[in-house]
């Protein structure tokens, strides 16, 4: 009973706890509702992908209407994986939020972060899991619009200018995708994913569909923060508080990335379509400007959560970098890079909200000396900052290998070497932090310091562990990975 | 000329579109910002409007002496896409007044020289 419906029950379950925070308005409670809603997406998300490996796709028709007609959520490898790292982030982030968010908010105010949350993680939960074009449009919307009031909640009154940009350029991007799917609608007539990729080989090189994948294109990329679209990310990330950072860095602009793979490869005709548009010279470019520029600019920030923010943007042009190959290898880079970069960026803002919670600053000169006072905060930043540049045995290695054998595959060593360049300025920004954190005197601030409350570093260490397993046991990451990049060259869906 | 009047809701709808961004890129007041992503927004509802209408046919409800009907699924669609420009709109309205509150103007570029300082 609950295995036939458990595509529902993803989605359902945060979207019944997000009013029902509301209506309690007490933090506690809210949290233990979030809690347990968190877990038990998680839990979805893992049968969900057991079943999905077991007997391949699973459809499910919402309301009992067929699928054509009525709402179909469409299951395969790819989105079950996605699930995964969403609902995982999730439940990892909310035992963390309990201490954080409780320090700066009153008990009604918690009630609405909470509810907030469980909307954006119902969105997210939905734009993935679902098969039906408009649904996207409609589920991106309600996780963005909650998402802006989650940064808006930061401490900085920067907060509220990043929440207003965000919210200007997402809903350009959210429009922009909807035009899209407006045309393709126009010239096909259905909005089911599946049919969409039955019908549109037909008309393939017809204007309004070439249009359609224009829009497409440009408002996806907006809302994953390909450069130079990325100009909402930084400060968002910046000045939200710190639980919304880690919660969107790892999953926000995963999502849209899952929409630009499943909107060219599985809806468009795979990856001899992708080859034949000029997306992915265009790609390869753009990834790389975002390598090199926005790892540059991290390495001038003087706060550290801008410094991460600039360096997501980075990382995400290390994903699209391994999608422009359209090669097995490089998609399989490129996903792997989504699960890897989301654990290991969503664990650098909780440890970096450690450090704001008992400092209240995340300003590198304010860090002086940290180091000594907060040994087991700065060492999981060290673990995790020698994965985001690719030290072996870590999960940073793992993508990074598989992008540079994606570049090998093609002749193309010079790509490797930029690989390998991008890496060293990723050195140059993490050891900024590192050298002021443990080379300096501590300030008279940071001499008083005491380690970070074990509410706070277990669930960050449970993503600093999960860093360093998954780069010694890739069957899970890569495995999944591999099969789900060769679903998407082969548009099968 | 009688082409373009067969299409004037897709007329309507570039000029809706591009107005539209333009006043958000192009204008640096944070309110009328908002106005030109709700113009924006409206644009796309005419897109979606436009190809669903059959010129002659009804609402689509079952009754005699009807036999051609409109496409229902975009009004059902747009439905749902106002109801979320709606949200936006407020969300971000609410968004300047407490811009304003904070830093006593809504105007980009005073608020960026602020946010300087």
């Amino acid at each position: 009973m609950i295995a036939l419906h458990l595509p529902a029950l993803q989605v359902v379950l945060p979207l019944i706890a997000a009013p029902l925070c509301a209506l309690f308005r007490r933090g506690l409670l809210a949290w233990a509702i979030t809690l347990t809603a968190s877990w038990l997406a998680f839990a979805a998300a893992i049968m969900l992908l057991l079943q999905v490996i077991d007997q391949g796709v699973v459809s499910y028709e919402l309301g009992g209407w067929m699928a054509p007609i009525g709402i179909e959520y469409r299951v395969d490898l790819i989105n079950a994986f996605v699930l995964l790292i969403i609902s995982g982030v999730g439940a990892v982030i909310i035992p963390y939020a309990q201490k954080s968010i409780a320090a700066r908010f009153g008990d009604a105010e918690q009630a609405w972060f909470y509810t907030m949350y469980l909307l954006a993680l119902t969105g997210l939960l939905g734009v993935t899991i679902t098969g039906d074009a408009f649904n996207i449009f409609v589920f991106l919307e309600i996780s963005s619009l909650a998402s802006y009031v989650m940064i808006a909640m930061g401490r900085d009154r920067r907060c509220l200018t990043a929440a207003y940009q965000y919210l200007i350029m997402g809903t350009v991007g959210a429009t922009f995708i909807v035009i899209g799917i407006g045309l393709l609608w126009a010239m096909t007539g259905t909005l089911n994913l599946y049919d969409l990729a039955q019908r549109i080989p037909e008309i393939e090189n017809t204007r309004p569909v070439l249009a359609a994948l224009a829009f497409l294109t440009v408002g996806i990329s907006l809302k994953l923060a390909l450069f130079p679209l990325h100009l909402w990310l930084p400060n968002a990330y910046a000045y939200a508080p710190s639980v919304t950072s880690a919660f969107l860095s790892g999953t926000a602009t995963k999502v849209a990335i899952y929409l630009f793979l499943r909107f060219f490869y599985t809806v468009f005709g795979g990856g001899a379509f992708f080859e034949s548009t000029p997306l992915p010279e265009i790609l390869l470019i753009l990834s790389l400007v975002a390598m090199f520029a926005a790892s540059t600019v991290a390495v001038f920030q003087s706060n550290v959560k801008r410094m991460l923010a600039y360096s997501s943007v980075a990382q995400i042009g290390f994903i699209t970098l391994g999608i422009s190959y359209a090669t097995e290898t490089g998609l399989t880079g490129a996903m792997t890079h989504m699960f890897n970069h989301a654990i290991m960026k969503a664990g650098l803002f909780l440890l970096i909200g450690g450090v704001l919670f008992r400092l209240g600053s995340v300003k590198i000169e304010d860090m002086a000396g940290i180091g000594r006072k907060m040994p087991i905060t700065m060492a999981g930043f060290v673990v995790l900052g020698l994965s985001l540049m690719g030290t072996p045995g870590t999960v940073g290695f793992i993508s990074k290998w598989y992008l540079g054998l994606a570049a090998v595959e093609q002749g193309q060593w010079w790509l490797v070497a930029l690989i390998v360049i991008a890496s060293l300025v990723t050195m140059i920004y993490i050891g900024r932090v590192v050298e002021v954190a443990y080379f300096r005197e501590p300030t008279a601030k940071v001499a008083q310091l005491k380690e970070a409350p074990a509410a706070l570093l277990v669930p960050a260490f449970v993503l600093v562990g999960a860093a360093i397993y998954f780069g010694l046991d890739t069957s899970l990451s890569v495995g999944l990975a591999q099969n789900a990049a060769l679903l998407l060259l082969n548009a099968v869906y | 000329m009688t082409e373009i009047l067969a299409t004037v809701n897709y007329w309507v709808t570039i000029v809706l579109m591009v107005g539209g961004l333009y006043i958000v890129v192009a204008h640096g007041n944070m309110v009328k910002k908002l106005v030109g992503l709700g113009i924006f927004q409206t644009s796309v509802y005419l897109l979606f409007l436009s190809p669903g209408k059959v010129l002659g046919g009804t609402a689509p409800i079952l009754a005699e002496g009807f036999e051609l009907y409109s496409n229902p699924l975009p009004h059902v669609l747009i439905l749902t896409a106002i109801v979320v420009g709606v949200a936006t709109l407020a969300l971000g309205m609410a968004l300047v007044v407490r811009i304003h509150e904070a830093y006593g103007t809504v105007e980009d570029d005073e608020v960026h020289e602020l946010e300087m300082d």
